[in-house]
């Protein structure tokens, strides 16, 4: 046993070992603690869950970053028959899974489903319809704008999307009433 | 000056350089202002992917434009993609190329969309260059321990 000599005679060597393990543990446990939250991927009530809609591999991985970076839960999908599955609006089979997403975003220029198609479905089911829609395309047509916000769009957007673009989409969630579960 | 100060010279300058010739856009700088400690490689993430995609749309419309009988709806669908994978991530003059391609696609004149094709090649390989010259150099700067400036 070592004994140090100074004003803290009564410190040992031995005693800062223990407290040393003591704490090592004590950080073990926080970090699985965390990592168990993580892995739960248990968000907050008030953690808005957006759908994003994109045939383009790389505009989505931007819009999910973009979404993430504004504290939103994301979930992509990658054409407008993959969004109707996955909001439970299959064509033959339509079941309300309940409220998965706070807000749709979706590009106006995809394959097989074009997202003025997609945002129509949308506004005819039920339980969907006061879900908002945000539009994107790269083009600017203004009878196409015209077109999609009559159709109950909430938003039209010019891509390729910028921080500023989502700040105003996330100040769009917090005016527009949230569907809860 | 030592070497951390100089390589993040180069780096303010080349950066600097990408922008005034107009192979950058502002919407690169948005792809930056993402990166964060969360995701501390997303500009690399989304520019490789960017060059994956590319590769492929360049085989694809090269295919399309040696049929017998032309699909012009396709080749334009292919342009469309290129065009706005190349203006989400600012590289500038490929989206330029693909503006003017669209336009002969929709003419249906071939030599225009010919002529197109190997200018949005040429602008690929150009841009693709310059990018990984411009991860080279942060790396550079990462491995003699200092920090990669941020353009404003």
């Amino acid at each position: 046993m070592y004994v140090y000599r100074c004003p803290h005679a009564h410190i040992t060597l031995q005693s800062v070992i223990s407290n040393l393990i003591f704490f090592e543990k004590c950080l073990a446990d926080t970090a699985d603690f965390i990592l168990n939250f993580a892995s739960m991927e248990c968000y907050g009530e008030d953690v808005p869950h957006v759908l994003a809609v994109d045939d383009n591999l790389i505009d989505r991985k931007l819009v999910e970053k973009l979404l993430k970076s504004s504290s939103c839960r994301v979930t992509t999908a990658e054409n407008g028959m993959r969004a109707l599955e996955y909001l439970g609006l299959r064509e033959n089979h339509q079941q309300n899974n309940g409220s998965k997403v706070n807000m749709i975003i979706t590009d106006y220029c995809m394959p097989g489903m074009t997202g003025y198609e997609l945002l129509q479905k949308i506004k005819e089911s039920s339980w969907l319809k006061e879900v908002p829609v945000i539009i994107m395309s790269s083009e600017n047509i203004p009878t196409r704008i015209n077109e999609c916000l009559e159709m109950g769009a909430e938003m039209f957007m010019l891509k390729p999307l910028k921080l500023s673009d989502v700040k105003k989409l996330r100040h769009q969630l917090t005016n527009v009433e949230v569907v809860k579960r | 000056m030592d070497a951390v100060t100089q390589l993040q010279r180069q780096f303010v300058e080349y950066t600097t350089s990408l922008y005034r010739e107009g192979y950058l856009d502002d919407q690169f700088t948005q792809l930056q202002k993402l990166q964060d400690e969360s995701n501390p490689d997303f500009v690399v993430e989304v520019v490789t992917l960017f060059f994956e995609d590319s590769e492929k749309l360049l085989n694809n419309l090269t295919a399309a434009l040696q049929q017998e009988n032309i699909d012009y709806k396709q080749v334009d669908a292919h342009v469309h993609q290129f065009k706005g994978s190349s203006s989400s991530i600012g590289a500038e003059r490929v989206k330029n190329v693909c503006v003017v391609f669209r336009n002969y696609c929709d003419e249906k004149n071939l030599d225009g969309c010919v002529l197109c094709l190997q200018q949005a090649k040429n602008e690929y390989i150009l841009i693709r260059n310059k990018l990984e010259a411009l991860f080279n150099l942060e790396q550079q700067i990462l491995q003699a321990g200092g920090s990669v400036p941020v353009m404003a």
